[in-house]
């Protein structure tokens, strides 16, 4: 067993798909955390196809991928975050702007692969579906910064963040700054969503910043506890994906998808659970 | 890239001399007129996000039926009407809104996505082959994809028909209907069955991920154009149609990817539309 994860770690891929796998888990089970409390989900959605379509724009312009991710994302999603993209009855109108903008995403990636070499072509795959177990070195030490300093960033503004969103009203009359919290806040998301894209694909984002936090959330209404529990489960699903990935050799996003639906499963039968026995519930929670 | 020329029968020649294009532009048409008529029944139920998930679960669907070696177009077929019986069950707790329904929705939406990559890995298909699904494509359509979606569109559309007026009312307002004894519950369970259906065969056409351009855009345009359910229909059926064989021809002439032909089209029309109706909304 040590031996085998020696094995493992003496490979360069590996280790760097540990490192910078486990920041960016970390950054996404955090920010997700609030992104599923701020019922949010959906930005997401939209920012990990703009993150699609900025990639590949980026690479197509001849910048690097990781100008193209960044950029793209901050963008919208400072966008969204002026205009409100929340919202039920304009999902028709998002729906169909962000149908194109995945249109012109396929678009610049025709352009990009009859521009270049065959070997380009599965350049949208991996920008889709992750490339975790491929990173180039720069894309480590990025991926490695940026997700601890998202930590960082989300942890100081934690507190009021929390108050504002589950009390806009109040955390406004108490002269918590919404505006421009919200404004940081879709900052740190749209980083968060470019680095998730590298590591699971912009199409499994979900995976990274959704569902840990839904289960943290199904198991625990602490603030606090959920957040560190969201930030483990990202972690525990990003890390075990990797090994069993390294051991069975399909696609490491399929494991961490499939381990973190099946956590959420489990999460949504632990609460129905508790909720079959409420009298436990009222002794326990408090 | 083919030199047009202004004669429009030439033109009109040379897009249709290959099987492919033509077995694309029947396809294309059937998909487009199920999709237009379901399309206007989704805006107007706003059930948008339905569309969005059913197409998502297809994904792997159609994954496995390659990996079957079955047309594609069973498994889109099967995966979207279990997930649409799925919904049905669930209810209307399915609602995009809320919050632990929207986690729960991402969270099966991210793991199909996986399944279905996993799949086509087991397959061990090109990324062609991915792309296809999931940005649509004018080149897979075989002779009996057409017949399937032939098949599925006349019986979708007979549904259609048969469900059409209750359906109206039902989903206009939902209380009324039940208080005059529409079965409200047993209509929704069967538009969201024939949705599936018209989700399935619109996924050969523009992909998974592109479907809202000829599902929900169309139906959408024409409800700001019309309020009035027959007019909306055709109009919505119209603009489904125009889509498709503008995309379609762009695409073949062009060698670009139909999926962003067909997204712009969608995207501009809406935009035309909604910016020509503020604008009379300030004359007025």
């Amino acid at each position: 067993m040590i031996q085998s994860l020696q094995a493992m770690l003496a490979l360069d891929f590996m280790r760097n798909a540990f490192v910078a796998g486990g920041c960016i888990a970390f950054a996404a089970g955090l920010v997700g955390y609030f992104v599923v409390l701020r019922n949010q989900v959906f930005t997401t959605d939209a920012l990990g196809h703009v993150a699609f379509t900025g990639s590949l724009g980026g690479l197509l312009a001849g910048l690097n991928l990781l100008v193209g991710v960044f950029g793209s994302c901050i963008a919208v999603a400072l966008a969204i975050g002026t205009l409100g993209g929340r919202g039920r009855g304009r999902d028709v109108a998002i729906g169909t702007v962000f149908a194109w903008v995945l249109g012109v995403g396929v678009l610049f990636l025709s352009l990009y692969t009859t521009s270049l070499s065959a070997a380009s072509g599965n350049v949208g795959v991996s920008v889709l579906f992750g490339t975790i177990l491929s990173l180039q070195p720069t894309q480590v030490v990025v991926a490695s910064l940026a997700g601890a300093a998202t930590v960082v960033a989300t942890l100081a503004v934690a507190r009021p963040l929390l108050f504002m969103s589950l009390d806009p009203d109040v955390a406004l009359a108490r002269g918590v700054p919404t505006r421009l919290l919200t404004a940081v806040f879709m900052v740190l998301v749209a980083v968060t969503v470019a680095e998730a894209v590298q590591a699971v694909g912009a199409l499994l984002i979900f995976a990274l910043m959704v569902t840990p936090a839904a289960v943290a959330q199904n198991v625990s209404s602490r603030p606090w506890l959920g957040m560190a529990l969201s930030a483990l489960i990202a972690l525990a699903v990003v890390w075990t994906g990797l090994v069993l990935a390294f051991y069975i050799s399909y696609p490491a996003s399929f494991f961490m998808t499939t381990l973190a639906f099946v956590l959420y499963l489990a999460s949504r039968f632990i609460l129905k659970l508790r909720a079959t026995r409420p009298s436990q519930e009222a002794s326990g929670s408090s | 890239m083919i030199n047009l020329s202004w004669d429009f029968l030439a033109d009109l020649q040379l897009l249709l001399q290959f099987h492919f294009m033509q077995n694309a532009y029947i396809a294309g048409t059937l998909v487009a007129i199920l999709a237009g008529a379901a399309g206007y029944f989704v805006v107007l139920r706003g059930q948008s996000f339905a569309a969005h998930m059913l197409s998502q679960v297809g994904f792997p669907g159609a994954a496995a039926g390659v990996l079957l070696h079955v047309s594609p177009v069973f498994g889109l077929i099967v995966f979207c009407v279990a997930a649409a019986l799925g919904i049905g069950y669930l209810g209307r707790g399915l609602d995009a809104g809320h919050r632990a329904e929207s986690a729960a929705v991402g969270s099966i939406l991210a793991f199909s996505l996986g399944l279905g990559l996993l799949f086509f890995r087991l397959y061990a298909g090109s990324a062609q082959g991915i792309y296809g699904f999931l940005f649509g494509t004018i080149l897979g359509i075989s002779e009996r994809d057409v017949q399937v979606t032939l098949a599925v569109a006349v019986v979708s559309l007979l549904a259609l028909a048969f469900i059409g007026r209750p359906l109206v009312f039902a989903s206009v307002d939902p209380d009324v209907a039940e208080a005059r004894g529409v079965a409200v519950r047993t209509l929704s369970i069967a538009f969201l069955v024939i949705l599936a259906f018209s989700v399935a065969i619109t996924v050969q056409i523009v992909g998974t991920l592109l479907i809202f351009a000829l599902l929900v855009t169309p139906g959408a345009a024409a409800l700001q154009l019309t309020a009035r359910p027959v007019r909306g229909l055709a109009l919505s059926v119209a603009l489904s149609i125009a889509f498709t064989w503008v995309g379609l021809a762009f695409a073949y002439f062009s060698n670009y990817p139909v999926g962003f032909f067909i997204t712009t089209l969608a995207f501009g029309t809406y935009v035309a539309i909604r910016g020509a109706k503020s604008m009379t909304a300030v004359m007025a």
